[in-house]
Order: structure tokens, then C-alpha cells, then sequence
């Protein structure tokens, strides 16, 4: 840019205050939020509580850190089945390492991190190698993990969980960062919600105020006219897998301190929570189109909901029913307010 | 939060909320936790009027084990004028956040399943000490009064899975297949230790997906044809064990088939011939005496067990027996 723009420019629309929020791929779960939100309010009064915003917030918490992280991957255009899984497996890499192996607490984080990554990155690079959907290349890596966690852990242990890490050294620094409770008017909130909302943050101001966030949209958009322009889509897509494996290992991290225990079942299915939390969030499931904090508000739903059913004393065999009822209507609102919003971009 | 700079200062204000805030790590070793309490009342409950009972299971929804604690739960409920809640979720975390819903939500007592007790360790501490009773079932005796909890019922499954070794032995059997159908569930890996040390003989173990019939069925004709030196099958769930009759006759072997636990079909089976034996654990009784002892406890301060788990099991159900046994699978509550 050698000249400055003008002032103004003839050529740009001003849309209302009501077009430019419908823009935003966050609104529809904004408004799903409140709507939950306002009717579990109404139904039970517990649900307002201190100790009940404090369930429903922890219930979310780790579902949106995933969620979040995998609303990135989605809007670069990409699926990540294998991501419930790794929560489990990296969860196990540790808990096996310290209280097997002796290792230091953080030391053995270090090393599951190491190997999320590694398993992240081999994912990115398979989908960029080969060329095969990433719901192909995922779906395998996620049958390979269920594998894994169940073969090494009845291996090494004989048994199919791992328990001990309160013994295990250096767990209650690592606890005290992962897995601690912070008190606001008496009631004990998990360290995870912060862990969520820092991530959220993290996200949202790398996807919208960063050049790696432009990428990410581009890829995503569309991964040949990116390479046109430049954009390194090989990189950016294998940071983006690299990305899910980080905040898979972040959770897994928050998992095994806080239970001090990890089963070699855990977080199988949970990969689609978390892209349905990113679809309510306003992701596209074709990509390059979507929002951080949409992902995050999506989990949000889905722990209101959860909770608030058992709140609300219903009969919990009519459970996923709901679930399934919300989420279909949350996806259609969102779908409505985003063909207006292509008609405010026209 | 509509822009990423607001939702920044959101951010640094929760944060500083949170270091504003007592911060409390866990604990390292296994002194009391330095948790707060939660907001329960349970204590502050006069002993008449309401009771409500949270009763919280790891079994998968849809599960027919769980069904019949649930019914033994919610009919002592009804002939005790209980209010009875059943949640269920076979994920540690979960199902100790619903642990925790429980207690805000100044319940009178909680019934809880205790497959993985690391995971509900601090949740069952906090609702011991908001003063709400907690009876722990079906699995996690040994921690049980760690906790806090009045009181275990349940059955060891070790004990349970080493009679049921013996019984194979005796029936004449030289080879065992275990068939483990929960991957992360411990209980299952106590019961075929414990068949491994009753039987004596060789036992080999095998891992299905219970939310996979075809699958349980396929694998366990699978491993019956590559090995046919097998001649007894123990499954360690009643569907299962209808999907093992199957696998055996498709095998053609002639391997005999035990179970844990009942349903209508494995009475029939039973009556059959197809099934030597169940070990049944009665857990229909899992779900119904703590509802009562819960309420005994409220009305009358008693406990019970003193300080041992109440055993539900096991108990056998063969040939000899099965026909009083089989009306009552029928009606879901053995």
C-alpha cells in the first residue's frame, strides 16, 4: 500500500447495527445460551445457584477447551475424530509414567505432550500427504488410540485403569496449575473454567487479529486459492491438527489430576461433542466460516443442558433425546441467520 | 464478547478474580481435602417430611443390569414414599459432576457406583461433608468407608469370580475364555482374576463391546474356532452370555457357558440347557436397601453393616432353582 485510502469510499454499504450482528457466526449460539439458559433459570431454582453454576460451568469447561480448539481446525476446513480419544491417551501416557515409572508429575506431562503433539502432527501430515479426507485419516488414528490406550494399559498395569498420581512426586504443583479450585461466595469453582475462557481468549484473538488466524480462514475457504496467494497451507493446516492435539493433552492433563485416575474407555464418542459444540457455535462443517467463542458458548449449551436436566429432576432416560431436539435446533437457527447474513454480505 | 479486545479484558478480569479469590490445590497425599464445602443442606433436613435420594450409577443408559437396580431404587421409592432421582454415566468425570449437581441441589442422601472411586473421590468427600449420607453399590467397597459413606452394598467381585471358577472346575472343565465386555471397568478384570485363581486351570480372557452384539457374538465364535480346546465360556453380563450360546452353537463346540447376572433370557437359557449357571448378584437389591437404609438413617439414625459392605451376592441360579427365579427376571427386578 503506497497511497492512503480515502476517507470514505462510495463503494462500501453501512449496514445496521442488527446486519452487522447477524454477521457474526457466534449470534446464533449466543442466543441458544440464553434461551437454555432462561428456561432452566425458570424450571429449577437450583440451577441459579452458586454450587449449580459451578456444575454446570465445570461440565463445560473441558468440553469447550476441545471444543474451541477444534472450531480452529474446522474453519481450516478439517475434521478431527481422534481428539475424544487422545484425552484418554494422553491422560494415560502420564499417569503411567509417573506412578509406573517413577517419574516427576511434570516430566511426565512434558513427554504426553510431546507425544499429543506427535500424534497431532502425524495427522496433519497424513491429510496433506495423501490427499484423503481428514474424517478418513482421523477415523483411523482414533481407532489406533482406542487401541493403544487399551493394549499398553493392561500391559503395564494388568488392569484397565491407571489410579495413584496422589502419590506420584511433584503432583501437587502440577495439581495446583491443572486440577486446583479457586472459592467465589463459598463455592469451589474448578481451575478448568479459567483454562477454558484463557483458551477461548487465546483463540479468538489468533483466528481474528493474527495473520496465522487469516490462514487459517483461507485454508479453509479454500486450500488451492490459498497457495495462490501464498498462504503456507501445508504448515497451517499441520498447526492446526497440532492445535486439537495440544488442547486434547491439556484436558487429559486436567482428567488425571483432578481424578487422579484415567479408565483405558475414556473420551471415546466425544469427539462428536465436540464438533457439534463448534457447529452450534457457528462452524461450518465445510469450513472457513466460524468462531472461537461460538465454540466455547456451544459448550456452554451443552453443560447448561446436561445439568440442568438433572436439576430440573427429569427422567433421565429422555436425556439425549433432549440433546438431540436442541442441537438440531440450535444448527437451524444458526443456518437462518446465516443465509441473512449472506444477503446483508450481498 | 464481540470483539476479541473485550473478550481479552474479560479474560484479565476472571483472572484476576481468580487469584483475588482462596486458591486451594488438591492435596497431594491423602489428608483431608482442602476443598470448600459445597452449598449442600442435606444436614439441615427435618426428619420428617421429603426425602430425596440421588442415586448415581456408572452403567451406560439402557444397560439391563442397571434397569434392575434402577427398579429395585424406585420401587423401595414408592413404598417408602422417597422421592428417587437415577442418573447414570459411564464416564468417571461426568459422573462425578452429577455427583456434585446432586449435592447444590441440598439432597437427602446419594446412592453412588463406585467403578473408578479415584475419579469421585473428592465429589463423595464434599458430599459427606455438606453432612449429606452417601451409600456406595455395586462396586468400590474397598474405598468406601475412606470416604465417608455409611455404608457398601454390593458384591466382591473377586470372591464372587473365584466361586464361579470353582463351579466351572467342578463341572469338569480344563480351559476357560473370560469375555470382558467394558474396557475400562475394573470390576470385570476382578472377576476373571478371580476365575483364573478358582478355576486353576488355563483362562484366557477376550475384550468385546457390549454396544456391539454383533461384534460379541462374531469375536467369541472367532476365538472359540481358533482355539477348540476350550470348553467353558463365562460372560460377565447376561447379554453377553445370550451371544455366547449363539457363538457356540455356530462354532459347533461344545464348550459349556456361564454368566454373572440375569436376565429373562438366560433363565431360558438356563432352563435350556444352553447356560450351566448364573452367579447372580441380586442387584436389584443394590437399588432397594439403600433407599431403606438411607431413610433408617434419617428416621432413626441406624446403619447397617457395621462397617462391613452389605453382600448382595453371589448367589446361583441353575437348573435347580431358576424356575422361581425366571418369573421374577421376567418383571425386571433379578
Amino acid at each position: 500500500m503506497t497511497t492512503a485510502p480515502p476517507a470514505t469510499d462510495e463503494r462500501l454499504g453501512s449496514p445496521g447495527l442488527l446486519d452487522r450482528l447477524v454477521l457474526r457466526p457466534e449470534i446464533g449460539s449466543l442466543l441458544g445460551a440464553l434461551l437454555v439458559f432462561a428456561f432452566f433459570s425458570v424450571v429449577t431454582e437450583r440451577f441459579l445457584s452458586t454450587g449449580g453454576v459451578a456444575t454446570w460451568l465445570d461440565d463445560a469447561s473441558t468440553l469447550g477447551i476441545m471444543a474451541v480448539a477444534v472450531a480452529l481446525l474446522m474453519v481450516g476446513g478439517e475434521f478431527d475424530l481422534s481428539a475424544g480419544v487422545l484425552t484418554a491417551s494422553t491422560a494415560l501416557v502420564t499417569a503411567i509414567l509417573a506412578t509406573r515409572l517413577g517419574w516427576n508429575v511434570w516430566l511426565a506431562l512434558l513427554a504426553s505432550l510431546a507425544f499429543a503433539l506427535a500424534v497431532g502432527v502425524l495427522n496433519g501430515w497424513l491429510v496433506m500427504r495423501t490427499g484423503l479426507p481428514s474424517f478418513i485419516v482421523t477415523l483411523g488414528t482414533f481407532l489406533a488410540l482406542q487401541g493403544l490406550n487399551l493394549g499398553v494399559t493392561r500391559l503395564v498395569t494388568g488392569t484397565v485403569q491407571v489410579s495413584g498420581m496422589r502419590s506420584a512426586e511433584g503432583y501437587a504443583s502440577a495439581g495446583f496449575l491443572f486440577a486446583s479450585t479457586f472459592t467465589i461466595g463459598g463455592t469451589a469453582f474448578y481451575v478448568s473454567i479459567l483454562w477454558w475462557v484463557l483458551v477461548t481468549v487465546a483463540a479468538s484473538v489468533v483466528l481474528l487479529r493474527t495473520r496465522f488466524g487469516n490462514w487459517t480462514f483461507a485454508v479453509g475457504g479454500s486450500a488451492p486459492a490459498a497457495r495462490a496467494v501464498g498462504v503456507p497451507v501445508f504448515r497451517t493446516k499441520v498447526a492446526l491438527f497440532a492445535t486439537t492435539a495440544f488442547a486434547a493433552w491439556l484436558v487429559g492433563s486436567i482428567n488425571i489430576l483432578r481424578f487422579t485416575s484415567v479408565q483405558a474407555n475414556q473420551g471415546i464418542g466425544l469427539e462428536f461433542q465436540y464438533i457439534i459444540a463448534a457447529v452450534i457455535g457457528g462452524c461450518l462443517l465445510t469450513g472457513g466460516f466460524g468462531s472461537a467463542v461460538g465454540a466455547a458458548v456451544g459448550a456452554l449449551i451443552f453443560g447448561m443442558a446436561r445439568q440442568g436436566i438433572v436439576y430440573a429432576n427429569w427422567n433421565s432416560d429422555w436425556f439425549q433425546l433432549f440433546l438431540g431436539v436442541m442441537l438440531l435446533a440450535a444448527v437451524l437457527v444458526n443456518n437462518a441467520l446465516r443465509r441473512r447474513a449472506e444477503r446483508v454480505r450481498r | 464478547m464481540t470483539s476479541p479486545r473485550t473478550a481479552v479484558r474479560a479474560g484479565l478480569a476472571l483472572a484476576g478474580l481468580a487469584l483475588l479469590a482462596a486458591c486451594s490445590g488438591p492435596t497431594a497425599t491423602n489428608t483431608d481435602s482442602t476443598n470448600a464445602d459445597g452449598t449442600g443442606t442435606g444436614a439441615a433436613q427435618a426428619p420428617t417430611g421429603d426425602l430425596r435420594v440421588a442415586v448415581i450409577s456408572h452403567g451406560t443408559a439402557g444397560d439391563a443390569f442397571w434397569n434392575v437396580v434402577k427398579n429395585g431404587a424406585t420401587d423401595a421409592g414408592r413404598q417408602l414414599g422417597v422421592t428417587v432421582d437415577y442418573n447414570s454415566d459411564g464416564d468417571p468425570g461426568r459422573q462425578a459432576t452429577l455427583v456434585d449437581n446432586a449435592v447444590s441441589q441440598g439432597v437427602g442422601g446419594i446412592v453412588v457406583s463406585m467403578a473408578n472411586p479415584d475419579a469421585l473421590k473428592t465429589s463423595v468427600e464434599n458430599a459427606v461433608k455438606a453432612g449429606i449420607p452417601v451409600i456406595t453399590i455395586n462396586s468400590g467397597s474397598e474405598r468406601s468407608a475412606a470416604f465417608g459413606a455409611l455404608a457398601h452394598v454390593g458384591q466382591e467381585e473377586s470372591v464372587a469370580g473365584e466361586q464361579a471358577g470353582a463351579k466351572l472346575r467342578e463341572a469338569g472343565k480344563a480351559t476357560l475364555l473370560c469375555v470382558i465386555h467394558e474396557a475400562g471397568n475394573i470390576g470385570l478384570n476382578q472377576r476373571c482374576d478371580g476365575a483364573r485363581a478358582g478355576f486353576g486351570g488355563t483362562v484366557s480372557t477376550l475384550q468385546v463391546d457390549i454396544n456391539n452384539p454383533t461384534d460379541v457374538e462374531a469375536r467369541i465364535k472367532g476365538a472359540l474356532q481358533t482355539d477348540t480346546s476350550v470348553d467353558a465360556v463365562l460372560a460377565l453380563n447376561p447379554q453377553v452370555a445370550v451371544s455366547a450360546v449363539n457363538a457356540v452353537k455356530g462354532a459347533s463346540s461344545a464348550a459349556a457357558v456361564a454368566t454373572f447376572d440375569l436376565n429373562a433370557d438366560v433363565t431360558g437359557a438356563i432352563k435350556a440347557g444352553d447356560v450351566l449357571f448364573a452367579v447372580d448378584q441380586q442387584q436389584y437389591e443394590q437399588g432397594y436397601l439403600p433407599i431403606v437404609m438411607l431413610k433408617l438413617y434419617r428416621d432413626n439414625a441406624n446403619t447397617v453393616g457395621g462397617g462391613k459392605p452389605v453382600l448382595t451376592g453371589p448367589g446361583f441360579v441353575d437348573r435347580s432353582n431358576v424356575d422361581e427365579v425366571a418369573e421374577y427376571a421376567e418383571r425386571g427386578t433379578r
